[in-house]
């Protein structure tokens, strides 16, 4: 029979290079007895520690939860967790296997022990001792855990409480940073710490937050059992306030409504000065464009995508409608699909700024997704209630050529839906005769995956641009 | 008026800001203090220091800058026409609570919020002028939460965003015609616009330059918006779909429901019952089920003929109930979306089925060491040495899990 005996203060280090040494010497776990500093040894122990040779190999992730479970209250954590680890050592996989009843033994006194060191971080109320206005200030708490959790947590408050000294004090062990560094000491009876200033405050605060009309006692106690309740400033008017809380919410209810008060009527005048205006062009199309409720559409879109460039541009630009990036930010072709227009159009000398480009649909009709939105095709109704918006356009900016790039701008424009790829490249007229040359989305030329259809694609997209060029040259001369 | 004492005015704006549900201080960039020069630090994981007693935590110092406020929105306690107590905090005063709190480990930081006084442009920029003293002049590394005025000016949110840790605004009501009617100053459209304009410069901010520099991050912990239940009426498949929505267009890490509570001082407009604290509690179930379980919305909400959820049993259960056929799942072998759908698993629960059946099978005693609640999830599963046998389809299937029916009162 071996004796380890492992002390309060560095008890995972002490407990790990014990377990160390009595694996590699072989020592199964019934013939070791494992004790506090303070335990009398197993009467017939043998007191030397076994000299162990061969190196030891442990899953990582039994090391992580050893280095929590040694800080559990239960006297036999020590010797539990030997045990598994003898069973780890022809088996690895065990680690994986939450089914194991050891495993879930020791996974359960890991998780109380993360609770209670997350208690800790939540409850522990620190009181100021030193002057307020010293260059270091100082604080001390009084806190009592379930379990020895004041050393692993001790270095949650020197990373948050950097530029100040503190102190927590408990039955157990006592942990003291002062000037950066963290010290521990045996544990303390209650000292008696000054009255806060700050303390009245923060019980007023947690007073007032509360919403009497929904009480949820059982919810609250869950979360901040009452074992924790004598040390925290705040809890002493919870009876209270629960009490209250009935009549309260019913006061609430029975009030009759009130009289505004004089000053509405003079804030209201002064608010109606103050409404922010719209920051775009100055006639009132893009402002009307913004206020669309035609369709259901506008419900989901963040906004109205209007048409953007010189109001005398001699072509204009009409594509399907916005897609994610250009319903964020509010306007035409900003996304991919406007990327691969603009490559195409720089080839072939068309110029995007000298250009009216707008959509046929004003608002991005999509499908929730998890965290995407997936493009939806508008249908034939949005095309024409939103048909109402393009003609605005077209009489405002009067283009002498209209290119509607895929086949809902060319239904919106021409009232002809499909066979795109028979129709693409020519001219076709409006109802009031307006010209509009057909061509592709160039979205689609995204969408195909086989680089030679794509590059087939590009060309006849190419060429089409290089016919508007043209028409437009022809016309001006 | 006799001038307030700062815990008169604390008083009136903590009981001002209980109306806003959020107070989560999780998933910002991790930092400390331990070099001596700052105070505070954020660790990924959020911290609730102290728990009210209508089961809400308290994590954050969440106070309004002021009450006063210039729209007259029915369902809030500080709308113009109300005759509540009014306040206002100076930036100091602000400054000198966060940090005086924060040092006693009361609070993880503060939450900012605000009534809409002289112009927005003005508040936001009062409420930019604290953020920028607690990280400039206090080196305050804590959590801070703005909430954002929606027409302020473009610089201050920039600036905002540098400054703290989440940003948010709320969508108030389900629909824009909710909104209309109960908030007539406040405009959704431009609410959605400043929601897609905090995604943008989030995103912005995430491009590296050339020189392979990083900028600075804007509101690491994301946005977050709330929405108010049961003042309007919405049925149940209109917020959800509202929700999912935002989730997918802005990039919201969460979207609150808060139940409409009656307020001191209430408007003759709403209707003044207990709030449907059930249906949230429901509400928040089918947001998790559509963002971590792979549920599709109408999976969800056409379950009940109304659109609305069943407020006796959980939706996931609800929608076992109506499927039975696609039930008892064997652990050993079904498909990780299957198992996902099981009442009683969660993700976790999941992940170790699917982690432990590679190297044995499975047996009944295992599914509750894994975490898993069997009372519920024993009839929609086989495992070894268990099957439900007839109880999948037994008709009194939901009567088990239902709460039980009561004897109406005659009086």
């Amino acid at each position: 029979m071996h004796h380890a005996s492992i002390p309060a203060i560095g008890a995972a280090a002490a407990w790990r290079e014990a377990a160390r040494q009595f694996l590699a010497a072989g020592v199964p776990p019934d013939q070791i007895h494992w004790g506090g500093i303070g335990s009398a040894p197993h009467l017939f122990a043998d007191l030397e520690r076994p000299r162990g040779t061969g190196a030891v190999t442990v899953p990582r992730s039994f090391i992580a939860m050893a280095e929590t479970v040694v800080w559990h209250r239960d006297p036999e954590r020590f010797a539990r967790l030997y045990g598994f680890l003898w069973r780890l050592r022809g088996a690895p996989h065990l680690m994986t296997d939450r089914g194991d009843a050891d495993l879930a033994r020791l996974r359960g006194m890991e998780k109380n022990v993360h609770r209670c060191q997350h208690k800790m971080k939540a409850f522990v109320r620190f009181r100021e001792i030193g002057a307020p206005d010293a260059p270091r200030r100082s604080f001390a708490a009084w806190f009592e855990p379930t379990h020895h959790t004041v050393e692993p947590t001790a270095g949650f408050f020197a990373r948050r409480f950097g530029d100040m000294d503190w102190r927590i004090v408990t039955p157990d062990i006592t942990a003291v940073f002062a000037n950066g560094a963290v010290s521990f000491q045996a544990g303390q009876a209650r000292p008696d710490l000054p009255e806060d200033a700050s303390e009245q405050l923060w019980i007023t605060y947690f007073r007032n937050i509360f919403n009497p009309a929904r009480l949820k006692v059982a919810a609250m106690q869950s979360e901040m059992p009452r074992k924790y309740w004598k040390n925290l400033p705040e809890a002493a008017s919870i009876p209270e306030l629960i009490a209250q809380a009935p009549a309260r919410a019913r006061a609430m209810a029975e009030a009759a409504p009130t009289l505004p008060p004089a000053r509405m009527a003079q804030v209201q005048a002064q608010l109606a000065g103050c409404t922010s205006a719209w920051d775009g062009p100055q006639d009132g199309l893009p402002a009307a464009i913004d206020a669309c409720t035609r369709c259901p559409l506008h419900r989901s879109a963040t906004q109205a995508v209007k048409g953007e460039g010189p109001l005398d541009a001699a072509l204009m630009i009409v594509g399907e409608q916005p897609g994610d990036h250009e319903d964020l930010q509010g306007r035409p072709f900003v996304g991919p699909a406007g990327q691969v227009f603009d490559q195409v159009a720089g080839r072939v000398g068309l110029r995007r700024d000298q250009a009216y480009v707008t959509n046929a649909v004003k608002h991005f009709k999509f499908q929730p997704r998890g965290k995407r939105r997936i493009h939806q095709r508008p249908d034939s109704g949005e095309i024409s209630q939103c048909r109402w918006w393009l003609d605005a356009e077209l009489a405002q900016v009067k283009p002498r050529l209209v290119l509607a790039m895929g086949a809902t701008a060319a239904e919106s424009l021409t009232g002809r839906r499909g066979a795109l790829m028979s129709r693409r490249g020519r001219v076709e007229h409006a109802p009031n005769g307006q010209p509009v040359l057909i061509t592709l989305h160039p979205s689609y030329l995204l969408r195909l995956r086989d680089p030679q259809e794509r590059e087939q694609a590009t060309a006849l997209f190419d060429d089409d641009l290089r016919t508007a060029a043209d028409l437009l040259a022809t016309h001006r001369n | 008026m006799a001038v307030q004492t700062l815990e008169q005015k604390l008083a009136i704006l903590s009981d001002a800001a209980k109306y806003d549900a959020s107070c989560a201080s999780s998933g910002s960039t991790r930092r400390d203090s331990r070099d001596g020069t700052g105070l505070g630090s954020n660790e990924g994981s959020g911290i609730c220091h102290a728990y009210a007693p209508d089961g809400r935590c308290i994590s954050l110092l969440k106070i309004l800058m002021t009450n006063f406020c210039i729209y007259d929105c029915s369902y809030c306690i500080n709308r113009v026409s109300s005759n509540v107590a009014r306040a206002r905090f100076g930036v100091d005063e602000v400054v000198n609570l966060t940090v005086e709190f924060y040092r006693r480990n009361y609070i993880e930081g503060l939450f900012l919020s605000s009534g809409v006084i002289r112009s927005p442009d003005a508040t936001m920029s009062d409420m930019v002028r604290i953020a920028r003293k607690l990280r400039h002049e206090e080196n305050f590394r804590g959590y801070i939460h703005l909430k954002t005025i929606p027409d302020a000016a473009p610089e201050l949110i920039a600036e905002a965003g540098l400054l703290a840790d989440r940003l948010s605004i709320n969508v108030e009501l389900p629909t824009d015609a909710a909104v209309a009617q109960y908030a007539p100053e406040k405009k959704p459209a431009q609410i959605r616009k400043a929601m897609a304009d905090v995604r943008l410069r989030k995103e912005a901010a995430r491009e590296i330059s050339f020189g392979g520099k990083r900028p600075p991050r804007f509101a690491p912990a994301g946005q977050s918006t709330q929405m108010i239940i049961g003042a309007d009426g919405s049925n149940d498949a209109t917020v959800l779909g509202q929700s999912t929505r935002l989730y997918s267009s802005y990039k919201l890490k969460r979207v609150y429901y808060s139940a409409f509570s009656p307020i001191p001082d209430s408007s003759s407009r709403l209707p003044l019952v207990r709030p449907p604290l059930q249906r949230e509690h429901r509400l928040y179930q089918a947001d998790w089920l559509l963002r971590f379980y792979d549920f599709q919305l109408d999976e969800i909400t056409s379950v009940t003929a109304d659109g609305n959820l069943d407020l006796e049993v959980d939706p996931k259960l609800a929608w076992a109930l109506v499927h039975r056929g696609f039930f008892p799942v064997d652990v050993n072998r079904g498909s990780r979306e299957m198992l996902l759908r099981v009442p009683g698993f969660g993700v976790k629960t999941v992940n170790r089925i699917l982690t432990t059946r590679r190297h044995r099978t499975l047996r009944y005693e295992d599914l509750g060491r894994m975490g898993a609640a069997m009372k519920k999830a024993r009839s929609f599963v086989t495992a070894g040495g268990w099957s439900p046998g007839a109880l999948t389809d037994s008709a009194n299937l939901r009567a088990r899990f239902a709460p039980p029916p009561q004897q109406l009162s005659l009086f």
